[in-house]
């Protein structure tokens, strides 16, 4: 089966992006030989409804689950539509967060884990958790690990 | 004869401004006031209109015939505010992020979306002595006051004189208010924070090419850093109004500062220096 990692990046040694909407981008990861294809996100800074739109694509690809950091509601809306089940909480690279969802140790969620966030435009890392390795700095400031949630 | 009034910033004073020139304004003949400031309209508490009527504003919302889509996505591609979402054998529509533009019906090939009326706010109108009075009011949760504007701005007639309080910020809320004005006064106060919204304003109105300047409201003395911006950017200053307790007092009893005899001259000031740089008369 396939599932979208939101990454930092374009391999499995990415770290995984918190955001879901506003990712940079998608890994599609076949579980079974870890081949994957590299998704750019052209909803990065979509003036409104970018997880809508990031899930309808995510969606179109046929994918059985999501593996993500924070997912907002309209995004969670779409892909429970598609019958596509959402894995938060994940941290560290791309392919951790794969053995780990493998291992059985990421929890699907039955709901949303964040507000709606309104064309904030990117740049904004929601009153998310936080606190995964280094990794880009979304303010361009330097990379290193990160404390705490709210905006950047 | 329009004259908006913004000012990038919230809470620098355009309602405080807008009401007092409108009520000087209002000695002479008859004037039209508009409050713009849909998500907050507080012009009603200083010009106490008594209201008159009151009309719903809404906004078609798309609603997709399920029997006849063939699920091809071109209304999703084509909305820009991504407010549908279309997947293998079902679409969903997110009313709350729809500004209700139609380019989906217009893109489906199927002709299966329709619209279905949603109301987003109101316009209430109202009398204070010679001023007409309308406001426009948001509902709870709306995303965008644009279409409760468009409505407000609706009942200005052709060679009336007009003042708009306009919302804060810099973005299409302000945009759509000052849009077609004559004259812009753009409020600030000396602080770097306010400095910087006022450069955004001034962006804003040299954009839409509408003639504007500034006024310099809580003025201290020490109003440097708005006086070297403005003679930086050759924008006229048309007066100040003072950092005074008797204006805050007057502003928290929702009394007008026209009715004190000693600070009514700073308002005059500004009132009679529009009506030279843009006849309004």
């Amino acid at each position: 089966m396939k599932v979208a990692i939101s990454v930092q990046g374009n391999d499995l040694s990415s770290p995984v992006d918190p955001r879901f909407g506003r990712a940079q981008g998608f890994l599609i990861v076949d579980t079974e030989t870890d081949d994957f294809e590299y998704v750019p996100n052209p909803n990065v800074s979509a003036a409104s409804g970018a997880g809508i739109a990031a899930a309808q694509m995510i969606a179109n690809k046929g994918v059985s689950a999501v593996i993500t950091g924070q997912i907002g509601p309209n995004a969670f809306g779409v892909l429970d539509a598609s019958g596509i089940r959402v894995y938060t909480g994940a941290a560290g690279s791309a392919a951790e967060a794969l053995e780990a969802y493998k291992a059985g140790k990421l929890s699907a969620t039955g709901s949303a884990t964040t507000t709606p966030q309104l064309g904030v435009g990117p740049g904004w890392y929601g009153p998310g958790r936080g606190g995964f390795g280094p990794g880009r700095c979304c303010r361009g400031g330097p990379p290193g690990p990160r404390r705490g949630g709210g905006p950047w | 004869m329009v004259i908006s009034v913004g000012s990038g910033k919230g809470g620098t004073g355009k309602t405080t401004l807008a009401v007092n020139l409108a009520h000087l304004a209002s000695i002479e003949d008859e004037i039209f006031f508009l409050d713009c400031d849909a998500e907050d309209p507080d012009s009603h508490f200083y010009l106490k209109p008594e209201w008159e009527s009151e009309t719903d504003v809404e906004t078609p919302i798309p609603r997709i015939d399920k029997e006849r889509c063939d699920y091809c996505g071109k209304c999703s591609e084509i909305c820009p505010r991504n407010a549908l979402a279309v997947l293998r054998d079902d679409v969903l529509v997110f009313p709350e992020l729809c500004y209700g533009c139609g380019g989906c019906a217009l893109s489906c090939p199927m002709r299966c979306v329709t619209f279905e009326s949603k109301k987003i706010g109101s316009v209430k109108q109202g009398r204070s002595g010679s001023i007409r009075f309308y406001q426009g009011l948001l509902e709870v949760g709306e995303p965008s006051p644009v279409r409760v504007i468009k409505n407000v701005k609706e009942n200005i007639q052709e060679n009336s004189r007009v003042i708009i309080d306009c919302p804060p910020g810099t973005g299409c809320a302000l945009v759509e208010s000052v849009r077609g004005s004559d004259y812009c006064l753009l409020v600030t106060e000396p602080s770097p924070f306010r400095k910087h919204d006022l450069e955004l304003a001034h962006q804003v109105c040299v954009k839409l090419e509408i003639p504007h300047g500034v006024v310099t409201n809580r003025s201290n003395g020490h109003d440097e850093i708005i006086d070297d911006f403005c003679s930086a950017s050759s924008l006229e200053i048309l007066g100040r109004i003072p950092f005074s307790r008797e204006v805050a007092q007057r502003i928290s009893r929702g009394e007008l500062l026209v009715d004190d005899e000693h600070l009514k001259r700073h308002t005059e000031h500004i009132f009679r220096t529009v009506q030279r740089r843009c006849s309004f008369n």
